[in-house]
């Protein structure tokens, strides 16, 4: 109960701060409609251009913006020192580092979910005809994201190349959730049923369990490195 | 418990690569005990903190804080210590309140509405308890982290500079907080740069020059010329 209180209060506080502040929010708003019109000049109105590579560009969004935000994740925590006091106070860390997962995984749905509307009104696309089984996939992609990209913002929070290194180190890692969560988005958008990409749904949860699992155990030393 | 010291350091040395910080530093603070540590700018005056927070690993000799060595049991020394750093450890979206609630519930601490009013009310916040803390000074944002620690009721108080940024009113407040604190058994290690006002509540102190523990005495009844005097005096050697 005390474990689960204090991870809910970690997600409690950084929710309402950026409730508060929309730093992040304005910051992905404003890059997730950048990056709609790049793709708009790119693609120009080919339409079978554009489906074939939906699930890409969809993906391609929800990474870049993610990482946006991602790097800002332990901005917070650098102000005033905060750092020190999450160091130091008493208990299981992983449950501060399950609390900043949850944040970035709502912070990160949101903007999904509104880079899936504005790509729909964009490029003229029906991306709602599946909404379960988008949501299913894009919620297991996004959950890995989160886990890994939470660990690799605290590991370079206090390095000073943190932007240039935290991509450059994260990206790697995602390959097997950007494999995973491209294949079943593309299936999932040619309406195929979920049983059809069981294989991919079953790696995109294998890497979610494994960067959470890596999480838990490894945060801890991550504080106090 | 009351067999071991609540402050105790024997032989700590503390080095980044080649640079040595503190050489064979020896101090002991006892119950209801304040000890103000003096040093120049870099002579290991909040690196000795840090060491006794658990914020840093000493390179060699022991430091305990009541009873436990902080380099092997960091959690057990955690729950003894009040730590005051020269960061107010607040978030500025949020209120007071909630930046009290957050560290306290962390913290496994009582976080009601009652005892967190009372902690902003001892440290006389309770009038902005819900305002945003980004709108403070850095006087406000020092007395919360007070709070924070007042919250918290620990048995060894570090302190990095407590009266940079206070006012005079705040000042005295924590004075007597800390009179308080020693009167009820509590120890307190501080540094301070301030002859006056920061040495008001120490009882003994220590200087630090050059990593090493110039001068351990009790400050009795020094003026702060005299303590002005040993201060020079001790640096001059230590360097």
């Amino acid at each position: 109960m005390t474990y689960a209180r204090r991870s809910w209060i970690v997600l409690w506080k950084d929710l309402l701060s950026e409730r508060r502040s929309k730093e992040t929010l304005n910051a992905l708003f404003f890059f997730a409609l950048l990056l709609l019109f790049l793709f708009q000049f790119a693609l120009g109105a080919d339409r079978e251009r554009l489906t074939a590579a939906m699930p890409g560009l969809l993906w391609l969004g929800f990474i870049l913006s993610g990482l946006v935000g991602l790097g800002r994740a332990f901005l917070a925590e650098r102000e005033n020192d905060c750092w020190e006091g999450l160091l130091l106070a008493p208990g299981d860390k992983s449950a501060i580092y399950l609390g900043k997962v949850a944040g970035n995984l709502v912070l990160m749905l949101f903007v999904e979910a509104v880079l899936l509307v504005l790509f729909a009104v964009f490029f003229d696309v029906d991306l709602g005809a599946h909404p379960l089984r988008l949501t299913v996939v894009i919620g297991l992609g996004t959950l890995g994201f989160a886990a890994v990209g939470t660990l690799f913002a605290a590991m370079t929070a206090h390095v000073r190349a943190r932007e240039v290194l935290f991509p450059v180190l994260l990206l790697p890692v995602q390959v097997p959730l950007l494999l995973g969560a491209v294949e079943a988005t593309e299936a999932v958008l040619l309406g195929e049923p979920l049983g059809a990409v069981g294989h991919w749904l079953g790696l995109l949860a294998a890497a979610d369990a494994i960067y959470l699992t890596v999480g838990i155990l490894t945060f801890d030393a991550i504080l106090e490195a | 418990m009351a067999l071991h010291p609540p402050i105790r350091v024997i032989g700590l040395r503390k080095a980044f690569g080649a640079h040595v910080v503190l050489d064979d530093v020896s101090l002991e603070v006892r119950p209801g005990e304040a000890v103000a540590l003096v040093g120049p700018n870099g002579a290991g005056k909040t690196t000795l903190l840090r060491i006794l927070a658990t914020l840093l690993r000493p390179s060699r000799g022991m430091a305990r804080v009541a009873g436990y060595d902080c380099a092997r049991e960091a959690e057990r020394v955690r729950a003894h210590v009040g730590l005051l750093a020269h960061g107010a450890w607040v978030y500025e979206d949020l209120t007071p309140v909630e930046n009290l609630r957050f560290w306290a519930t962390l913290g496994g601490l009582p976080h009601g509405r009652d005892a967190l009013s009372g902690a902003l009310a001892a440290v006389e916040l309770d009038r902005v308890a819900d305002e945003r803390v980004r709108t403070f000074s850095l006087g406000m944002k020092r007395r919360l982290a007070l709070a924070r620690v007042v919250l918290a009721r620990p048995s060894v108080l570090l302190l990095d500079e407590p009266h940079a940024g206070l006012d005079q009113r705040a000042g005295k407040w924590l004075d007597a907080h800390l009179g308080g604190f020693k009167a009820a058994g509590g120890a307190i290690l501080m540094t301070t740069h301030s002859f006056g006002r920061g040495l008001g509540v120490a009882d003994r102190i220590a200087i630090l020059a050059a990593g090493r523990l110039a001068l351990d005495a009790p400050l009795g009844g020094l003026t702060p010329d005299d303590v002005r005097r040993l201060y020079e005096a001790s640096v001059e050697d230590g360097v």
